[in-house]
């Protein structure tokens, strides 16, 4: 068995509350508080939660486009955690990130040739006229044409900017891609035409993803494995098409009930009350019990370990009374 | 489409161009539809479909140019009779508007005022409608910030808009909107910006407040799962024009126009369901690209991205047409749909 191409171990990234004169740091506001997580050569992970849980900062940490707080991330069998930004720049190349704004991710004054030239001649990866070469290949890729390369990103529709984010990561041949709400801006059958080209790019590609999203269908149809955040911390982990169908955790159990359109025509769904608590003040023990239709008072204690309830299947509730099976309305 | 006799709001083959420096953009395209006291109108559709346009023109939130109303009329049957909301003077409009007809939008951060406590902005809206004083007006915008689910509500009154969550913010909107008892809600993707979680509180304090007080409710979505939860009737609208209409249930379970097909099977929720079982399976999409705006196709609109366009559909003008009782569809093989 191979290990994974990526993990993270006891991550932590915490974030100071500065006030006043002095900027004396008054707070902090966890975003994410001891994650572990492995990600195996061409898994996709998704990532859910809702805003406020830590999902993005966790993509940026595995990336390490933030500095974490605690804890080490490791590439391919190499801690990464410590590197300065020369020695990290040869795994930037193999680790590249989508955003849910493509507009973020291309220079509208450069032409994409230029965009993703550049990236490709940073890295070393071709000279000359090659350069053209790899831009073009990583343009057919994602369904463009070559002749697209002349052009500058206002000229591209939302969905071809999209499919450029895609092609600018992939130029540089990585081996990991975070994909931050990628499809989340786009119209539903521009979704699902970058939701086939992610798919279809990873398994000719064997690539890694860890895939960000609040939508929920769409995780459940890219994904491997599942990861649900909730202000910072891990209430469950598991094989996508277990946790959907069956999840283990209450709160995975009332994102799912949120999703619109599960319920069939003026069905109703089970609502989740209240809000996300705020990070720089979480509850203590269980920080989902303020919400939690199950909590009991042990669930203010401690904070509930991870454990393995099944082959793979991980949570992190005390509560082990609970069938929380599908259709089991209340 | 049905009798006009009951209708709260009519809108009568409403035409909204645009003038740009590269042409003339029909935006919306002989838009017909009505929404009667107590029932919910979703109007679906993705960008550039004309369903937020039209919000607008009923509205009359339209800056004159670049936007024109080219033709139509938008028929309100307000508490002193009926009007075409587009022949009203300004003066007349601005009383109905937040009176007997209210909107709220996508993004509450952009339609609070980021210098006033929300308790001033909901009273302000009561004194402007209802000339009632100051403290009253306090003390009613306490019971609306309440009746919208807002959690210890004479505190949050002395809140800035910033304080506030997104989904707080939202649940303020629809409080201003709810303050003078209006007649009809127009609700422009209100939940779009919110967690799955919040949308679901959001969309079940809609379905209450709207049943309680039997409004009228256009809602604007792109989200069919959200159609289905909440309306009773769906129009779905395709390069500025309806495409199809007629009771939620029906257009879901049987739809008579491909885009609607299509829109349906792009979903996420329709792979899985066809990958439960075997493995996963790929998501359906539409093949082509939306219309130009500039340049529409000739005939049938959708006709360069349909799988059942037949010769007919290339050369002439589709007309909406009624294919049951309460049904319409602009597509000459409805019925080879079935």
């Amino acid at each position: 068995m191979t290990g994974p191409l990526v993990a993270g171990h006891g991550l932590r990234m915490h974030f100071p509350i500065r006030r006043g004169l002095l900027s004396r740091e008054v707070g902090r506001v966890r975003a994410v508080e001891d994650v572990d997580l492995a990600i195996a050569p061409g898994e996709v992970l998704g990532v859910v939660g809702e805003s406020g849980s830590g999902k993005s900062t966790l993509g940026r940490m595995v990336l390490r486009l933030l500095e974490p707080t605690a804890g080490r991330v490791v590439f391919d069998g190499t801690d990464i955690t410590g590197l300065k930004a020369g020695e990290l720049r040869a795994f930037r190349r193999h680790m590249q990130m989508i955003f849910q704004d493509p507009f973020s991710s291309l220079n509208p004054r450069m032409t994409i040739r230029s965009t993703l030239g550049e990236a490709v001649r940073l890295h070393g990866l071709a000279r000359g006229g090659e350069v053209d070469d790899r831009v073009a290949e990583a343009l057919t890729a994602v369904g463009l044409a070559r002749s697209h390369m002349h052009r500058y990103p206002k000229a591209f529709s939302g969905g071809q900017r999209q499919r450029l984010a895609i092609a600018r990561a992939l130029a540089v041949q990585p081996r990991f891609i975070v994909a931050d709400e990628p499809v989340s801006a786009l119209d539903v059958s521009i979704q699902a035409e970058i939701v086939n080209l992610l798919d279809q790019l990873r398994r000719e590609l064997q690539l890694t993803m860890m895939f960000i999203s609040h939508d929920l269908a769409v995780v459940e149809l890219i994904s491997d494995r599942v990861l649900v955040l909730y202000l910072g911390r891990i209430m469950e982990i598991g094989p996508a098409r277990g946790l959907f169908a069956a999840p283990l955790h209450p709160y995975a159990r009332a994102l799912i009930d949120a999703v619109p359109g599960r319920h069939g025509r003026g069905g109703t769904r089970r609502l989740l009350g209240g809000e996300i608590p705020s990070p720089a003040s979480p509850p203590s023990g269980c920080v989902f019990r303020t919400r939690c239709p199950y909590a009991l008072p042990a669930c203010a204690d401690a904070v509930p370990a991870l454990r393995e309830m099944a082959p793979g299947r991980f949570k992190a509730c005390i509560r082990d009374d609970l069938d929380l099976a599908e259709e089991k309305a209340a | 489409m049905r009798e006009a006799g009951a209708d709260l709001l009519r809108i009568e083959d409403l035409k909204v161009w645009f003038e740009t420096p590269r042409g003339t953009v029909r935006a919306v395209d002989g838009v017909t539809l009505s929404v009667r006291r107590g029932e919910t109108l979703a109007v679906v559709g993705e960008s550039g479909s004309g369903k937020s346009v039209t919000g607008l023109a009923v509205m009359r939130l339209l800056a004159r140019t670049p936007a024109r109303i080219k033709s139509g009329r938008v028929l309100f049957r307000g508490k002193d009779g009926e009007h075409d909301l587009l022949t009203l003077s300004e003066a007349r409009m601005t009383k109905l508007r937040g009176r007997e007809i209210a909107m709220i939008f996508q993004d509450p951060s952009s339609s609070l005022n980021p210098v006033f406590t929300v308790g001033e902005q909901i009273a302000e809206a009561i004194v402007l409608h209802r000339s009632l004083p100051q403290a009253q007006a306090l003390e009613q915008a306490g019971e609306l910030l309440e009746l919208v689910g807002i959690a210890a509500p004479r505190e949050r009154l002395h809140d800035y808009p910033h304080q506030l969550s997104g989904g707080m913010r939202q649940r303020v909107m629809i409080a201003m909107a709810l303050a003078c008892d209006p007649l009809l809600l127009l609700a422009d993707e209100p939940t779009t910006a919110l967690d799955v979680t919040i949308q679901a509180q959001i969309v079940a304090l809609l379905r209450r407040l709207q049943t309680e007080r039997r409004m009228g409710m256009i809602f604007v979505t792109h989200d069919l799962g959200l159609v289905a939860e909440i309306a009773d009737r769906v129009a779905v609208m395709y390069a500025g024009q309806v495409v199809e209409e007629g009771p939620v249930g029906q257009i879901l379970d049987a739809p008579r126009h491909p885009y609607t097909l299509a829109l349906i099977d792009c979903s996420p929720h329709a792979a899985l369901a066809a990958a439960r079982g075997a493995g996963r399976t790929a998501l359906r999409t539409i093949p082509g690209a939306p219309a130009d705006p500039l340049d529409p196709p000739r005939g049938c609109r959708f006709h360069p991205r349909c799988r059942f366009a037949i010769d007919a559909c290339r050369s002439e003008e589709v007309a909406l047409r009624r294919i049951g009782e309460e049904r319409v569809s602009r597509c000459l093989r409805a019925e080879d749909l079935a």
